[in-house]
């Protein structure tokens, strides 16, 4: 589905007059494959050059050295940009900056309408986006009076409504609170389970990786970390250096491994945590219920 | 003393069509030298509270009292009011706009109409109260990183000398890095210049380690008003309110369901380790 090969992507800094004065270094020698129907969570903090290898993958950004490619279309070639930003959708952090229609239907119109898609059918589109992400009901209102969760998803529907392979989430959640977050991760889910569409959410929040196929950890613009959300969170310590945390109950696992006990690292779940715990000392607790 | 609310009441667009009242009846007392967290989901009426508390809404009936004056009284010194409750916005460094970063954060001070020494004292005191070094008193404050940037513009409030600080989602937008400096900051300002801190947010995993008192409002209602080990005991209640308890009391009511007998009122993962081991050699022995 996306295809990264030795990319490299510098910064022109300017000064006063707006010449260059130097570069800075965001992404160093990355290559990475994603299959298509993965869903990807990127993790690393702020800096780290997570944005700016997102804003690659639908050519808002083009390669210093390296190469792109979205479903096979090198995104250095600029004849091929619309048919490149039609396979790979981008849903950014801030909902009020991406909503532009009146009405909820005319905003997640707006995209096939763009793309030349028959009246008829852009109808139906809008209205299995809209579906998809839970707010058919609210086809008929103005965007500027739902949350931040009901917006973002409406973003999404916008993406959706012109049949991506591939949709993007820079950061989708940052400003949502916990209901709002949890309806947007849920929706992202689905499109990928339910309809094969390959995700990459960029994200803070490290409990929306734990469902991820496979998550890559960001640091200095270099790939730090790669694995499964097991594999990633079982390296606490190495996390920790790099600033960023694990899952609660990942941490809790490992506190109570480090104090003694035999619970195996990269515990994601509660689930998981509480079965550690039984098989720790089952036997005991059966004994005092007797 | 402090500051309180009797009965307030606030309407938005009240007389209109589009009527919406925003709060509802809320009484709250708000002692000098407090850590309060207030919590509430998007649209729970925390940002009109918030504004009622410094005047900067007046109430649609009930009063707001400040050290037992009636702040709306014909001759109270609303300049005054403003100086004693700080209110440092949301993205607070999108209102950064000065030369250089002192000039910004002594802003506040100059305003106050006080003598330039006195501002220049008060300015580099908050800067260094928010760990801003004196090398970056004449860099724009536009050349700050992110989480400088932040710090300043709280500098540019503490300078004002606020007894009562409220900080309106000081960590959003802010990696795991960022946010526990800016929250790690604050704890370290209550402790040091012993003033009252709102601090307002959506995460209880920010709130819950920090604050010693939690305020929940739900549909312009004040809904709990107690220590955190004691409003997180309604965890099913506050997810009702689009809200979620921290992650660590969803693990240790997990553990209990599944037959451990652990109290489920851990307010970190440290203690929530601490509490297992406990029960652990408990039942062992």
């Amino acid at each position: 589905m996306i295809k990264i090969s030795k990319l490299i992507h510098d910064y022109i800094q300017r000064d006063e007059e707006g010449n260059p004065s130097g570069t800075i270094r965001a992404i160093n020698d990355i290559s990475l494959d994603v299959e298509p129907g993965q869903f990807i969570a990127i993790l690393g903090h702020n800096g780290s050059g997570k944005s700016t290898l997102a804003k690659h993958l639908n050519a808002l950004l083009f390669p210093t050295e390296g190469a792109v490619w979205v479903n096979g279309l090198d995104t250095k070639d600029q004849s091929l940009l619309w048919e490149i930003r039609q396979t790979a959708g981008m849903v950014f952090q801030n909902p009020d900056n991406q909503i532009i229609g009146q009405v909820v239907e005319e905003d997640v119109g707006f995209g096939p309408e763009n793309m030349g898609v028959p009246t008829e059918k852009i109808w139906e589109r809008v209205e299995e986006s809209l579906k998809t992400v839970g707010m058919y009901e609210y086809r008929k209102k103005s965007p500027n009076r739902l949350s931040g969760g009901q917006k973002q998803r409406v973003s999404i529907a916008g993406v959706i409504a012109m049949h991506p392979k591939c949709i993007i989430m820079d950061e989708p959640t940052a400003m949502l609170d916990p209901s709002g977050r949890a309806d947007v991760i849920n929706a992202a889910m689905k499109l990928n389970r339910e309809e094969g569409i390959t995700i990459i959410l960029i994200t803070h929040y490290m409990e929306e990786a734990i469902r991820a196929d496979r998550v890559f950890v960001m640091d200095e613009g270099k790939i730090a970390m790669q694995g499964t959300p097991r594999e990633v969170f079982s390296q606490v310590e190495k996390m920790q250096a790099i600033h960023l945390d694990v899952p609660q109950v990942t941490l809790l696992g490992h506190l109570l491994r480090e104090k003694g006990l035999d619970i195996p690292e990269g515990i994601l779940t509660r689930e998981e945590l509480a079965q550690a715990l039984r098989r720790q000392c089952g036997c005991r607790i059966t004994a005092e219920r007797k | 003393m402090g500051l309180s609310l009797e009965k307030v009441s606030y309407v938005y667009e009240q007389g209109t069509a589009m009527e919406t009242a925003a709060l509802k009846d809320v009484s709250l007392e708000i002692p000098d030298n407090q850590f309060i967290g207030l919590i509430g989901h998007t649209g729970s009426g925390k940002s009109t509270l918030v504004q009622l508390l410094n005047g900067l809404l007046r109430p649609s009936s009930g009063s707001v009292l400040y050290n037992g004056k009636d702040i709306h009284a014909d001759g109270f010194d609303k300049k005054a009011l403003r100086a004693n409750v700080g209110l440092v916005f949301q993205y607070p460094e999108h209102q950064l706009f000065e030369v250089d970063v002192l000039s910004d954060v002594m802003y506040g001070p100059r305003n106050l109409g006080l003598d330039e020494a006195v501002c220049k004292k008060r300015a580099v005191q908050a800067l260094e109260n928010v760990g801003i070094s004196e090398k970056y008193f004449k860099t724009s404050p536009f050349d700050l990183s992110g989480g400088q940037k932040r710090r300043a513009a709280i500098a540019g409030v503490l300078a004002m000398n606020p007894k009562v600080l409220i900080l309106d989602e000081p960590t959003a937008g802010l990696d795991p890095r960022g946010r526990d400096e800016i929250l790690g900051l604050i704890s370290e300002m209550k402790k040091k210049l012993s003033m009252t801190i709102i601090l307002v947010s959506h995460s209880m995993d920010d709130v819950a380690r920090y604050v010693e008192r939690i305020v929940v409002m739900g549909h312009g209602e004040k809904v709990f008003d107690d220590s955190p080990k004691n409003v997180f005991r309604h965890y099913t209640e506050l997810e009702e309110l689009g809200l979620s308890a921290p992650q660590i009391t969803y693990i240790m009511n997990t553990l209990r369901e599944s037959g451990f007998d652990v109290e489920t009122d851990a307010l970190t993962v440290e203690e929530a380790a601490e509490e297992i081991m406990r029960r652990i050699s408990k039942s062992s022995r």
